[in-house]
C-alpha cells in the first residue's frame, strides 16, 4: 500500500485534496474548506505518497461522524482508486410525493368546499382545518403548509441538575455568602435556588412508505415546525430503512428543508420494515440517549411487511426508555376504524397516546399532546 | 496558536514510532488510531474520539500521558457542568478567613483608603483561586487534557470549550489572562449519546473507534493481564466475538473482555468452560435481556 494513482509524484497535493473534497461533498460528507486545509496540513506531517497515510489524513480531518465513514471509503476508492469519479455524483433528486394523492377537481370528497378555488377567508380555513390532508388541492395544500408553519409546540419539561436563583427554593450558600461579603460579613437576606426546568427531547419517527405517501409531506412539515421550535428534536424517516433527517430539517425555510430531505431519503414510497427500522433506531440512537426520557412520536399506519413479533419487542424496549410514546395514525380518523393491521395491533399495548394525524386540527391536537405534561398510561 | 509550543514526545517521527511507544505502555493502537494520535501531537489539534463504550477511548489518553511523561488532567463532563467547575472558582471561605484574620491582627484601628485597596487587592490573589481542570491544564506544561464524555455536557458548554481550545488562554477578570506556554494535548471522548456540534468537531481530528479484531484483542488482554494464560485470553476473545455477533443491547467492549478475564482468573480458570462462563456472565453482559438471550442460545456456543 505504498503506491497511489493520485497524487502522482510532482502532482499538486492541494489541488488533489480539493478535488477529492469536492467528490466527498457530492457523496454527502460536509467537508468544508477549513477541513480541507486541515487535511493538507495533516499530509504535510505524513507521507503524501502513501495511499495508507493519505486515507487516514483525510478520514481524520474530513469526516465528522460514523455515518460519514462508509461514504468516505466509497469516495476515497473512487477518487484514489482510479475509478470514474462521475459515479459519485449525487443521486438525481428524488421528488417528494407532494401531488401523489391530490385528486382531480370534482373527484374528491363530494359536498366539500369548491376544490378549485383558492383559500382566503377564515371560514375556509376552518373547513380546511378538518380536511384530510390526502384530499387537498394544490392551493389548499399551500394554505395548510402556511398554517403548519405557524403551529406552536411548547416543550414539555423535566427538572435539570442545574440550579437557578429562585425566591422560594433551598438556600443557595454561594450567593448568600457572596451577598454577605458585599456587606462586610453582615448577615444578609438568604438567597435561594432551585433546579430549573429543561425541555424534554422530542423524537419524531415518520413513516414515508407507499401507504403513508399522501401524508408524508404534511407530517414532515409538522416535524420541521416542531424541530425548528425545539432545539434538540431528532427526526427520522421509516421505510425500508431508517434515515436520520435532523440535519436536513435544520434549514430555516420548510421548502428548503423538505428539498434537502428528499435528497437524503432513498426509500420514498417503498415498503415498510417497522420492526427492523425501530431496532436500528434504538440500537444506534435511542438507547444511547435520543429516546431516554424523551417524548417519542411515531407517525405510521402500522403496515408491517412480514412478521410483526420484532415490532412488539422493539416497542416494548422503546416504551421502557421513553417518557411517553405517541402514535399518530392518519387512518384512525376514518369512520369505523379498528386497529386491525397486525403491526398496529402489536404496537398498541406499548403506546401511551394513540391519535389521528390526518388534518391540521389533528396536528394541533398532536402538538398540544406532545407539549403536555401528561402522565404515562398503564 | 503558532506562539504556543506543542507537547513533544522524543524520538517519535512517524505514527509507527508512536504505536510502538504506546505498546510499550500497554496500549495497543491500530494504524488509524496511531496516525490520529500522531497528527494530534504534530498539528496541535484536539483529538476527538467516538465509539462504543469500552473500546479504549479514555485508556488512550492515559497511555499518551504516560508516553509523553506529562500529567493527565481529566475533566469528566456531566449535565449542568459550568465554568466554575471546569475553569476556576474563587475560594470564598478562604477569602473570608483572610479578611477576618486581617481584621483581628489590625485591632480597632481605622484603615486608610490605600490600606483598604491593598486588602481588597490581596483578596484576589492567585492563592485564593481554585484551579479546575481546564485552568490546571493551561498552568501545567506539558500536560494531557482529557475531556471525557463531552456528549453528556450541555451544548452551551461546547461553545465555551471551543473558546478555551482555540487559543489556550483563560481570562480571569480580577487577575488577568492565563496562557499556556505549552498547549496541552487535548483528547475529547464521546459515547455519541448526542451529536456534538460541528463547530467543535471541525477543530478536531475525528476518529471512530471500532472493536478490535480477534488477534489484537487477545494481545490486549494478555498485555493487560500477564497472568492470564494464552488459552484463556484466546477463549475470552473468541467468546466476546461471538457475543458481539449476537445482536445484543450492549455488545461487550474490550474493557468488558478484560474484566471478564480478570473475573475468570479470580476463579482460578485456565480456560473458558460453560460452567465458569455462566457464573461470570455478569462481568461481560450488563442487561438482563442480553443475559437471557445468551443463556437461551446456550453457553456452549461461547466455548470453542
Amino acid at each position: 500500500m505504498t503506491t497511489a494513482a493520485r497524487p502522482r509524484p510532482g502532482a499538486d497535493i492541494t489541488a488533489t485534496v480539493v478535488g477529492f473534497a469536492r467528490t466527498l461533498r457530492a457523496a454527502g460528507v460536509g467537508a468544508g474548506p477549513d477541513r480541507v486545509h486541515a487535511m493538507v496540513s495533516a499530509l504535510a506531517e505524513l507521507d503524501a505518497g502513501s495511499r495508507h497515510d493519505t486515507y487516514w489524513a483525510g478520514r481524520l480531518t474530513l469526516c465528522s461522524g460514523p455515518d460519514d465513514l462508509p461514504r468516505y471509503d466509497r469516495a476515497f476508492e473512487a477518487w484514489f482508486g482510479g475509478h470514474d469519479v462521475g459515479r459519485l455524483r449525487p443521486r438525481t433528486a428524488v421528488r417528494l410525493p407532494r401531488q401523489v394523492a391530490a385528486p382531480a377537481p370534482g373527484q374528491g370528497a363530494t359536498g366539500g368546499p369548491d376544490e378549485a378555488s383558492g383559500l382566503a377567508t377564515s371560514s375556509d380555513a376552518e373547513v380546511l382545518r378538518h380536511r384530510d390532508v390526502a384530499r387537498l388541492t394544490g392551493a389548499e395544500r399551500d394554505e395548510l403548509h402556511r398554517m403548519l408553519g405557524l403551529l406552536n409546540a411548547p416543550a414539555p419539561t423535566r427538572l435539570s441538575r442545574r440550579m437557578t436563583p429562585n425566591g422560594s427554593g433551598a438556600i443557595d450558600p454561594r450567593r448568600t455568602v457572596r451577598a454577605m461579603l458585599e456587606r462586610g460579613g453582615e448577615p444578609a437576606r438568604l438567597r435561594r435556588r432551585r433546579r430549573c426546568p429543561r425541555p424534554r427531547r422530542l423524537v419524531l419517527l415518520v413513516d414515508v412508505s407507499g401507504s403513508m405517501a399522501p401524508y408524508a409531506d404534511a407530517l414532515l412539515r409538522f416535524a420541521h415546525a416542531a424541530a425548528s421550535r425545539r432545539p434538540g428534536t431528532e427526526v427520522f424517516t421509516l421505510g425500508t430503512r431508517l434515515t436520520r433527517i435532523t440535519r436536513e430539517l435544520s434549514a430555516a425555510s420548510p421548502d428548503a428543508a423538505l428539498a434537502a430531505v428528499s435528497g437524503a431519503v432513498a426509500d420514498w414510497s417503498g415498503g415498510t420494515r417497522l420492526g427492523a427500522d425501530l431496532k436500528e433506531f434504538l440500537d444506534l440512537y435511542g438507547q444511547r440517549a435520543a429516546a431516554r426520557g424523551a417524548v417519542v412520536m411515531i407517525a405510521s399506519d402500522g403496515w408491517e411487511r412480514g412478521d410483526v413479533a420484532p415490532l412488539g419487542v422493539q416497542m416494548a424496549r422503546l416504551a421502557r426508555l421513553a417518557h411517553r410514546v405517541v402514535w399518530a395514525n392518519p387512518h384512525k380518523a376514518r369512520p369505523g376504524y379498528q386497529p386491525l393491521v397486525a403491526g398496529m395491533a402489536a404496537a398498541l399495548p406499548y403506546v401511551d397516546d394513540f391519535v389521528a394525524g390526518h388534518s391540521f386540527a389533528a396536528f394541533e391536537e398532536l402538538a398540544a399532546l406532545l407539549s403536555g405534561p401528561g402522565r404515562r398510561g398503564a | 496558536m503558532c506562539r504556543v509550543e506543542r507537547v513533544q514526545i522524543d524520538g517519535v517521527g512517524s505514527p509507527e514510532d508512536l504505536a510502538a511507544r504506546l505498546a510499550g505502555d500497554g496500549y495497543l493502537a491500530d494504524d488509524g488510531l496511531a496516525t490520529a494520535a500522531f497528527l494530534a501531537l504534530r498539528m496541535g489539534r484536539p483529538l476527538f474520539l467516538e465509539g462504543e463504550a469500552g473500546v479504549g477511548k479514555t485508556a488512550l489518553a492515559t497511555a499518551l500521558a504516560h508516553v509523553a511523561g506529562a500529567p493527565l488532567i481529566r475533566l469528566q463532563c456531566y449535565e449542568g457542568l459550568d465554568a466554575s467547575q471546569a475553569l476556576y472558582d474563587w475560594d470564598f471561605p478562604r477569602q473570608l478567613l483572610h479578611l477576618r484574620a486581617t481584621e483581628a491582627l489590625r485591632g480597632p484601628v481605622p484603615a486608610t483608603g490605600d490600606e483598604v485597596a491593598a486588602i481588597e487587592q490581596g483578596l484576589y490573589a492567585r492563592r485564593f483561586l481554585v484551579a479546575r481542570p481546564l485552568l490546571q491544564a493551561l498552568e501545567t506544561s506539558p500536560s494531557v487534557l482529557l475531556v471525557d464524555e463531552i456528549d453528556r455536557a450541555d451544548d452551551e458548554f461546547e461553545a465555551f470549550l471551543l473558546e478555551v481550545l482555540s487559543d489556550f488562554t483563560i481570562t480571569v477578570p480580577e487577575l488577568g489572562t492565563v496562557s499556556a506556554t505549552t498547549a496541552p494535548l487535548v483528547v475529547l471522548t464521546s459515547n455519541r449519546t448526542r451529536e456534538v456540534h460541528d463547530a467543535l468537531k471541525r477543530r478536531c481530528l475525528y476518529h471512530w473507534l471500532e472493536h478490535p479484531g480477534f488477534d489484537r484483542e487477545v494481545a490486549i488482554i494478555r498485555r493487560r493481564l500477564p497472568h492470564a494464560s494464552e488459552r484463556l485470553a484466546t477463549d475470552v476473545a473468541h467468546a466476546a466475538a461471538v457475543l458481539r455477533s449476537q445482536d445484543l443491547l450492549k455488545a461487550p467492549g474490550v474493557a468488558e473482555s478484560i474484566d471478564w478475564t480478570e473475573a475468570l482468573l479470580a476463579l482460578g480458570a485456565r480456560e473458558l468452560d460453560p460452567d465458569r462462563a455462566a457464573r461470570t456472565l455478569g462481568a461481560v453482559l450488563k442487561y438482563r435481556e442480553d443475559t437471557e438471550r445468551v443463556r437461551a442460545v446456550g453457553l456452549e456456543a461461547l466455548v470453542r
